[in-house]
């Protein structure tokens, strides 16, 4: 038998009567990397959260180390050697990096009630450098990057002795290469004997790092076994819960050669500079770049959020001198923001509210301008059951209770209300299922066939390839190459984005 | 680094010291306004004058810190300075009058802290409760009647190690407080939890007793103010502490805290701050601004402030956002050929 350092027994939770985890028994051999996967609202944050004390659980038991684990909260989760890197960082950014990893346990000069600083700083300094970072103990958290602030989780949890290090979708705002770092000390960790937990919907990654993989359904267990008996193919299907062949629905319509979008000569100082483009009535134009390529930036610009220092934006024929996000989304302009959590929802409005937020104005009588609840409150529900959006009571459920894909189908829908000529998505399906990601994909052919324009920002080269009609690459701000349908070509693409040979 | 770049900085700079700035602008510009304000003895006058509004700052400083705000901390004056001079007006011994002062005051600090964390209402309508009621409270027991206590508490103008007394107790708690938020686990935590308090309770920090023990500080702040500026006054009027509140958080806002929570030190924001609000003050009694108008003054220089903090985040913020491209160079490739793919 193996050595087990956590086993899973029959675990029940259930949130306000609906259950989220059902009878759920996983063991956990010791010293090994577990990837956790399944859709959004499969059921593995519930569990991890369980796990890392952050919620209480109905029934079953846990056990660790073969002792019964009841953990009463996120510090004696700790305490019994448990460290949760969640999905949004749990930093401090007002304080050092030091005094982030000692927290909640500083050490005192002997018995008098202040800190040792000077060992504080040199047990930071020896975490830091497990995991590779060169920086002073001393520097605050807010002038880390996100891939940096990762790792100083990671000490975090070094520092806290943890035998088990569970990782959740922890590489969503790093660059490749600091994704490329994380992992080799992940390897370092498990080396050393660590059990890590490891959850992402970049199956790849799972299947690269991974000993053993677990695949959750709807609360359920559905398979557990070694890496070696899933292939990706099986993986999705495990998850999805049915076979998917195609993983983007097919177009039916081709984009017009009428101009709704030129953009010339946009520059912006450290930002982007000479951006010639063109985006036609009816066309999915995709823009591929790495993390800071400066896509996002060139959509901030587009929809007016940011300025810019010289260049021209003609929107349907005509110039705008000064762009804002008011006068874009009188333009028809849409804008379905990068990140849904802080800039695309209202996180404890309703559904509803968030639903109505773009299209409030239409819905006004002309002189009061008091707002005609039951047209606006048909809209919502039309749109609801329109995009298919999985929510108890749209008029009640807060967004934040929503999985990722059904938040994105909400930002996606408040501006759809609008019937936007020009949509502008930034990563759309980050973060968000296999399952999700195709509703998502098919809601955006259907506006399009309707003849929008869409501009799809997206560092996922194989969704824009099946499903754009153009993409333009970006890199250091600069547009670096385009390629037409015929011409897309998985390699050529990356290499371009690289700048190695080409183009 | 280009020139428009090397231009923010500076400004980011200028917007960083602004209180500094603004108190040696401000103070010489009275200085050149008006010889007399150039003195030694004005300035002992504006430091003392000053002493009892800075310990209230210092005490605000914790509550504003956690991302919270105590409104109460004139009334609480009020309520405190009511128990001492009755006593003492009654003939109980002074030691005995000031600890039951200083607990009563404590003690209204502990019951703003108790509601807050405990029973999760929001600061300003808590504290904003006991403004009102601490005050019909203390009006209730004094009758609204003046006490003269000048005779009870002589020790205004006493001087430890030649300086005086009000003052020597201002910088001692701006010391204490000091080494507190800096060099103790509650006061770094403290800062964690202003920044982000459901980080905090996920990294298994005690947010209640720390929420609690800012507000608790605050009361005896408070009440330690009371202490200073009834020996100073001599006499507990109906309108004793009235609308200190406003001076308290303006010496701390002034002083680089920030009303969001998590960002703000007593030495030397709070110290300066303080200064910079009696300094306002004083110089225009110098300078001899119409009585109505000096009362106008003061909050437009607070509001300058407080413009000037908001514009500072802002561009902070939009400096520390990574270039993405460095200008008239060739851009440098990422050294990694591999990139991840998803499904």
């Amino acid at each position: 038998m193996d050595d087990l350092i956590l086993q899973f027994c029959k675990v029940d939770k259930s949130f306000f009567g609906v259950p989220v985890l059902k009878n759920v028994s996983i063991d956990f051999p010791r010293g090994h990397i577990i990837g956790l996967i399944g859709e959004n609202g499969a059921g593995k944050s519930t569990m991890m959260n369980i796990l890392g004390g952050v919620v209480p659980f109905d029934g079953g038991k846990m056990l660790l180390n073969g002792q019964e684990y009841v953990p009463q909260d996120p510090a004696s989760a700790t305490r019994a050697g448990i460290a949760f890197i969640h999905q949004e960082l749990n930093l401090f950014t007002n304080l050092s990096i030091a005094e982030n990893l000692f927290i909640g346990n500083f050490p005192h000069l002997s018995v008098t009630p202040f800190l040792n600083k000077a060992r504080i700083r040199s047990k930071t300094q020896e975490y830091l450098k497990m995991v590779d970072l060169d920086l002073s103990p001393d520097i605050t958290v807010d002038r880390l990057s996100p891939g940096e602030r990762q790792l100083v989780e990671v000490a975090k949890a070094l520092s806290q002795d943890a035998s088990i290090i569970i990782f959740d979708e922890p590489t969503t705002s790093l660059t490749a290469r600091e994704t490329e770092k994380l992992f080799a000390i992940i390897d370092r960790l498990h080396k050393a004997g660590k059990t890590i937990i490891y959850i992402s919907h970049i199956l790849r990654d799972v299947q690269q790092l991974a000993d053993d993989i677990v695949v959750l359904r709807d609360g359920e267990v559905v398979q557990v076994g070694p890496k070696q008996e899933f292939s990706i193919q099986k993986m999705i299907s495990l998850m999805v819960g049915r076979y998917i062949g195609t993983l983007y629905p097919e177009r039916t319509s081709t984009p017009t050669e009428q101009v709704i979008l030129e953009i010339k000569g946009l520059s912006k100082a450290g930002i982007v500079h000479d951006i010639n483009l063109c985006l036609h009535k009816g066309e999915l134009l995709g823009i591929f770049g790495l993390m800071g390529s400066g896509r996002s930036e060139l959509a901030q610009i587009i929809f007016g959020m940011e300025g810019k220092d010289s260049g021209e934006i003609i929107v349907d024929g005509t110039l705008h001198t000064k762009q804002s996000p008011v006068k874009s989304i009188q333009q028809n302009m849409a804008f379905v923001t990068e990140n849904r959590r802080e800039e695309g929802l209202l996180m404890t409005s309703t559904v509803a509210e968030n639903l109505g937020l773009v299209t409030l104005r239409k819905y006004v009588t002309p002189a009061a301008h008091v707002v005609r609840q039951s047209a606006l409150i048909e809209a919502i529900r039309n749109s609801v059951s329109l995009l298919q959006i999985k929510v108890n009571d749209a008029f009640r459920s807060q967004a934040k209770g929503l999985s990722g894909g059904n938040q994105q189908k909400v930002v996606i829908g408040k501006w759809l209300m609008n019937n936007p000529s020009i949509l502008v998505v930034d990563e759309p399906t980050r973060g968000v299922d296999v399952g999700a990601k195709y509703e998502i994909y098919s809601i955006i052919n259907d506006i399009v066939s309707k003849g929008a324009a869409v501009l799809f920002i997206s560092s996922e080269i194989e969704e824009l390839i099946g499903i754009c009609d153009r993409i333009i690459v970006m890199g250091v701000g600069e547009i670096l190459g385009c390629f037409e349908k015929s011409e897309f070509n998985r390699e050529k693409i990356l290499q371009t984005a690289f700048r190695e040979g080409g183009k | 680094m280009n020139g428009n770049q090397s231009r923010q900085r500076l400004i980011l700079t200028i917007l960083k010291n602004t209180p500094t700035i603004l108190f040696v602008v401000i103070f010489v510009a009275f200085s050149l306004l008006d010889h007399r304000f150039f003195a030694r003895a004005n300035f002992e006058n504006i430091i003392a004058s000053s002493a009892f509004v800075g310990i209230l700052a210092v005490g605000m400083t914790f509550v504003l810190l956690t991302g919270g705000i105590d409104l109460s901390v004139g009334a609480n004056m009020y309520i405190t300075g009511a128990i001492l001079a009755m006593m003492l007006v009654n003939g109980y011994p002074l030691w005995l009058s000031i600890l039951t002062g200083m607990l009563a005051g404590t003690a209204i600090g502990f019951f703003n802290g108790f509601l807050i964390s405990k029973m999760k209402i929001i600061p300003f309508m808590v504290t904003l409760g006991t403004l009102t009621a601490g005050r019909g409270l203390a009006l209730l027991v004094t009758q609204s009647a003046a006490i003269n206590v000048t005779k009870e508490m002589p020790f205004a103008a006493a001087r430890v190690l030649g300086v005086p007394l009000p003052i020597f107790v201002f910088l001692a708690l701006v010391f204490v407080a000091f080494i507190v938020l800096n060099y103790t686990s509650p006061g770094r935590q403290l800062y964690a939890m202003g920044n982000d308090p459901e980080a905090a309770k996920k990294a298994g920090l005690n947010v209640t007793r720390l929420t609690m023990l800012a507000y608790i500080v605050c009361g005896f702040c408070a009440a330690l103010a009371t202490v200073i500026a009834l020996s100073q006054q001599g006499r507990l009027s109906a309108s004793f502490g009235e609308g200190v509140e406003f001076r308290a958080i303006a010496a701390a806002v002034l002083g680089g805290t920030s009303l969001f929570g998590g960002v703000g030190a007593v030495f030397p924001g709070t110290l300066i701050g303080t200064l910079l609000v009696q300094m306002i003050s004083n110089g225009l009694v110098y300078l001899q601004v119409d009585l109505y108008l000096q009362d106008m003054i003061s909050p437009l220089v607070i509001f300058f402030a407080v413009f000037v903090d908001a514009q500072r985040m802002n561009l902070i913020k939009r400096l520390e956002r990574r270039n993405i491209r460095v200008e008239n160079t060739v851009g440098q490739a990422p050294v990694s050929k591999k990139i991840r793919a998803v499904i």
